[in-house]
């Protein structure tokens, strides 16, 4: 039964479950990890929840092919080395990776344009399963579609893998406007809006009277440095997604962070004094430098000395490529409608 | 004159403190450096990643003003709050401020997919509460002089002792606002008993 709880919306138990992770991840920086070092390294610099995947959107776009839900093998690893929430990505459509995910437990699913898509004309029935939805969008439309569809969190698409925060911010911006035209809106007018928006009307009213989307807001998509995510959580974002940004060197070469391990020791490569340390220490440094900062900027984006004591701090940083250097056939936010 | 309540808004759920606090005549504030505790009448430590909130507690003397705070001043922690202030914390053993002789044990209903909404019988007057819990820590023990005003099964949820209280569930997100009130209430109580 469908009841209402404090911010103003009305949803069902489990939405209100679903939403309430989200509410709890607020605030934070959410990171892209490809292997159980960098999960480790993401909460030991405060990440609030940690995405787990194959290739960062950097790597995908660099080296082109299929990309698709990670291996089930890394994505246990991951949730056994950290306690932060652990989300992993399914393909846009591809409700059967998506059961995957729900069965191996994930805290969060991302129905994401990062991968190929599955499925040219509909999004996963996202109501249908236990597990909480974030899913990207361009405009205020594009939200209230997936809202509609079960999503318990929207992010701004931005462009991933670009360290170009240009797109995000396109994205943000054209939301928060679209919310404040309907606030301003008569009853009578809603009803236009909603064909416009395409978007359910219930969900379109429902926004128009509280000035918010139903569900958390967060924002991705070409965040790279402690004032990207300022400016993201200035603009109105509840948290920031920081995929490529943080563990990335040149445009598809990752930082190394490992740790030299035991195996390397039996097998010569190191000695065994040096198991457990850095395999290559400045590489891992930079990467630990530009978790933190990200983190230590979205928790204090409205202080610009605290920011700029993030920047400061950062040792390097991802390469990036300029979103408008893209042919518009390798988008990655137009998949998905 | 309204009570002044921080509600510590380094990550989490701190907007749907700030609004039930609002709803219920307080005026919220909050919480992001250690000069923002003073002039508080109280403060809300709400749910989140405590290893996040414990990473930002780190800077600038933030976590020993914190415990100088709550040693001093009513506070109410909800799931990761209750965690930070407990006296031990298990999986994994993390730093917490140690003033509610408490136990907690983090995660330990399971992960998001055993996230559930309950209902109980309170020692709270009215009808049984709505408890959302989320990915929610367990109180595995109480000590002496710690009072339980509800369970889940044998464990304690809603504890308190002194001017402090703790919810391993988040009142917050719930209609409920009788956990709020329940603060404000020790809250006034501690206000005139320093007078």
């Amino acid at each position: 039964m469908a009841e209402p709880t404090n911010n103003g919306s009305f949803s069902t138990p489990s939405l209100r479950l679903k939403t309430g992770l989200a509410e709890m991840l607020k605030g934070g920086v959410i990171m892209d990890v490809m292997n159980v070092e960098q999960a480790r390294i993401a909460e030991e610099a405060g990440a609030v929840a940690v995405m787990a995947l194959e290739r960062v959107p950097a790597m995908i776009r660099a080296e082109g092919g299929v990309a698709r839900m990670a291996s089930p093998k890394l994505i246990k690893q991951i949730m056994a080395a950290v306690t932060v929430p652990v989300m992993a990505k399914a393909r846009i459509g591809h409700f059967a990776e998506a059961q995957v995910l729900q069965h191996l437990g994930v805290d969060f699913i991302d129905e994401s344009e990062v991968l190929t898509p599955a499925d040219e004309t509909h999004h996963i029935d996202k109501h249908a399963f236990t597990t909480p939805f974030v899913c990207g969008a361009k405009d205020l439309g594009e939200a209230l579609r997936r809202i509609a569809e079960g999503a318990a969190m929207i992010r701004t698409k931005g462009e991933p893998g670009t360290g170009d925060v240009v797109h995000a911010v396109r994205h943000m911006r054209q939301i928060i406007k679209e919310i404040k035209g309907l606030t301003v809106l008569d009853e009578q007018e809603l009803y236009a809006a909603a064909k416009e928006l395409r978007a359910p009307y219930e969900l379109v009213r429902m926004v128009a009277k509280t000035g918010k989307l139903p569900v958390p807001n967060f924002s991705a998509g070409g965040i790279a440095t402690p004032s990207d995510a300022a400016l993201m959580m200035q603009l109105g974002a509840e948290t920031v997604f920081v995929g490529s940004g943080i563990f990335m060197k040149g445009r598809a070469t990752p930082l190394e962070v490992d740790l030299w391990t035991a195996e390397d020791a039996h097998v010569g490569l190191c000695t065994s004094k040096q198991v457990g340390e850095a395999r290559n220490p400045e590489d891992r440094e930079e990467a630990v430098s530009r978790a933190k900062a990200i983190v230590l900027a979205a928790t204090h984006f409205a202080d610009p000395a605290i920011v700029s004591e993030a920047s400061e701090a950062v040792l390097g940083s991802m390469k990036g490529l300029a979103v408008s250097s893209i042919p518009a056939e390798e988008m990655m936010q137009d998949r998905g409608w | 004159m309204p009570l002044t309540i921080g509600v510590l808004a380094l990550q989490g759920a701190f907007e749907a403190h700030a609004r039930v606090l609002q709803n219920l005549g307080a005026t919220p504030k909050l919480v992001r450096t250690p000069e923002q505790l003073e002039g508080l009448d109280g403060l809300i430590m709400p749910g989140g990643e405590s290893t996040t909130m414990l990473k930002s507690l780190e800077r600038g003397g933030f976590f020993e003003a914190l415990a100088a705070f709550v040693a001093e001043k009513p506070t109410f922690g909800t799931c990761a709050g209750a965690i930070l202030l407990a006296t031990d914390v298990a999986h994994s053993t993390q730093k917490c401020l140690g003033a509610l002789d408490i136990s907690v044990e983090r995660n330990a209903y399971g992960r998001q997919n055993e996230s559930a909404i309950l209902s109980s019988e309170t020692s709270m007057p009215g009808a049984p509460l709505e408890m959302v819990f989320i990915r929610a820590p367990r109180i595995s023990r109480v000590g002496p002089g710690v009072e339980t005003l509800a369970k889940r099964g044998d464990d304690p949820v809603l504890v308190r002792s002194g001017s402090l209280l703790a919810a391993t569930f988040h009142p917050e997100l719930s209609g409920d606002e009788r956990v709020h009130r329940l603060f404000l209430d020790m809250v006034e109580d501690s206000q005139r008993s320093y007078r």
